[in-house]
């Protein structure tokens, strides 16, 4: 092992790394004039949505079901220890309104949709739709990258909100039903301790910040991807990579600021 | 065909989400409390308010009517001057009292409101007179051990 040929190698993949950034910053300034264009012709929006998010739907539903079930059942197994099991539903709905929701979500829409938008928008650069397009003076921005960050954006806070109301109603059921808790104490407490300005529009807030990061990174590895069935297929990859490690350390960052500022 | 139904499923999607939002904002949140115009501010002066915060519950016979919206200190008597919400369909006498209790041994604090007898009734910023502070179990646990520890162990 050379130390020398080591040290240049990490030099190297760090100059990569902010070329990479650099490339993904330009891209988002040629995108946002597109932005506009993309909504006066909705249908291509609505048709991205339904890709993205209709489509994601079951696997969001069903996922906050069971976190909402598991939240319960772990929940009131360390409440009961201090019998304060009352405040199972305020447990529930912080951490899932504040937290899991807007997390869980955008995690799941990385692997389910974003991979694809990126995959897509990739294939079509490799198989030179992209440039076709703009041999027929098309611009593929407006037409084929903006509906599509259009449809992620507005998907996955839509999304956040599903899975959080969802997740509340299955730790509901299992509270109330299997672990025998009383459902107008589970409410009630979650109704004066859950604000709606800090900890709901918190989440909401997060979720869109996701929901713009996601579909931000989702469309640029698409097309940025190398034009070859190899390039498609690292560029899918690095999606999922990197708008999972984004939406971590992003909401680290955001929630830091929010607990600060109540 | 295949337009409509994407249109029609991207419709029912968006309704869930704003439903879903609407179903935390109202059974999950509490905004029905927060609506100021529903509601008339009342302050008492408190000589200790405890771990009372913002948003706890005012409650008359056990029943909620209001939250705490906000404590300040007087800066002349040194009291806690704490306001409270209260919704517009519950009117008290001028002479009602205020105390700050517990719910349950260790439960979140909360005001507690005893309706008096007069005919004249508090109107927006009408100020609460008889009040009584927090128990505070500290405060009285050691003023237990100190009672304890000046009796002589012959008496006890």
């Amino acid at each position: 092992m050379n130390p020398v040929a080591w040290i240049s190698g990490l030099g190297r993949r760090v100059i990569a790394g902010i070329g990479r950034l650099g490339r993904a910053t330009l891209f988002l300034a040629r995108l946002m004039p597109a932005l506009g264009a993309a909504l006066a012709r909705g249908r291509l929006v609505v048709q991205q949505i339904y890709m993205t998010g209709v489509l994601t739907l079951v696997i969001v539903v069903v996922s906050g079901a069971f976190v909402g079930m598991i939240l319960a059942l772990q929940g009131y197994n360390t409440l009961v220890r201090y019998d304060a099991q009352s405040s199972l539903g305020l447990l529930v709905a912080l951490s899932l309104t504040r937290e899991l929701g807007p997390v869980l979500t955008a995690l799941l829409f990385a692997g389910r949709a974003g991979s694809a938008l990126t995959a897509e928008i990739g294939l079509m650069k490799a198989t030179e739709q992209l440039d076709g397009m703009e041999m027929m003076a098309v611009d593929p921005l407006p037409r084929v990258v903006a509906p599509r960050f259009w449809a992620g954006w507005i998907a996955v806070p839509l999304l956040a909100m599903i899975f959080s109301a969802v997740g509340i109603i299955g730790a509901y059921l299992v509270a109330v039903g299997d672990l025998g808790l009383d459902g107008g104490v589970f409410w009630s407490q979650m109704q004066s301790g859950v604000s709606v300005s800090n900890d709901i529009m918190g989440g909401l807030v997060k979720s869109v910040v996701f929901g713009f990061v996601v579909s931000w990174i989702a469309v640029f590895e698409g097309y940025d991807a190398k034009p070859t069935s190899e390039g498609v297929s690292r560029a899918t990859t690095r999606t999922v990579v990197s708008s999972s490690l984004a939406i971590l350390g992003l909401d680290f960052i955001m929630t830091a600021f929010m607990l600060r500022g109540l | 065909m295949q337009a409509r139904g994407v249109e029609f499923s991207v419709g029912l999607f968006v309704v869930a989400g704003l439903l879903a939002l609407a179903m935390l904002a109202l059974k999950v949140g509490n905004i029905h409390v927060l609506n100021s115009g529903e509601t008339y501010a009342v302050t008492a002066d408190f000589n200790d308010v405890g771990s009372l915060k913002p948003k706890a519950p005012v409650t008359v016979a056990g029943v909620r009517v209001g939250q705490v919206a906000r404590i300040t200190v007087d800066p002349v008597t040194y009291q806690a001057v704490v306001t409270l919400d209260i919704l517009k369909k519950y009117r008290f006498p001028v002479d009602s009292s205020a105390s700050i209790q517990t719910a349950g041994l260790l439960g979140e604090q909360y005001v507690s409101l005893s309706p008096g007898g007069s005919q004249r009734y508090l109107g927006n910023g009408g100020k609460i007179r008889i009040t009584q502070s927090a128990i505070i179990l500290e405060k009285i646990i050691s003023q237990l051990l100190y009672s304890k520890a000046g009796q002589s162990p012959g008496h006890s």
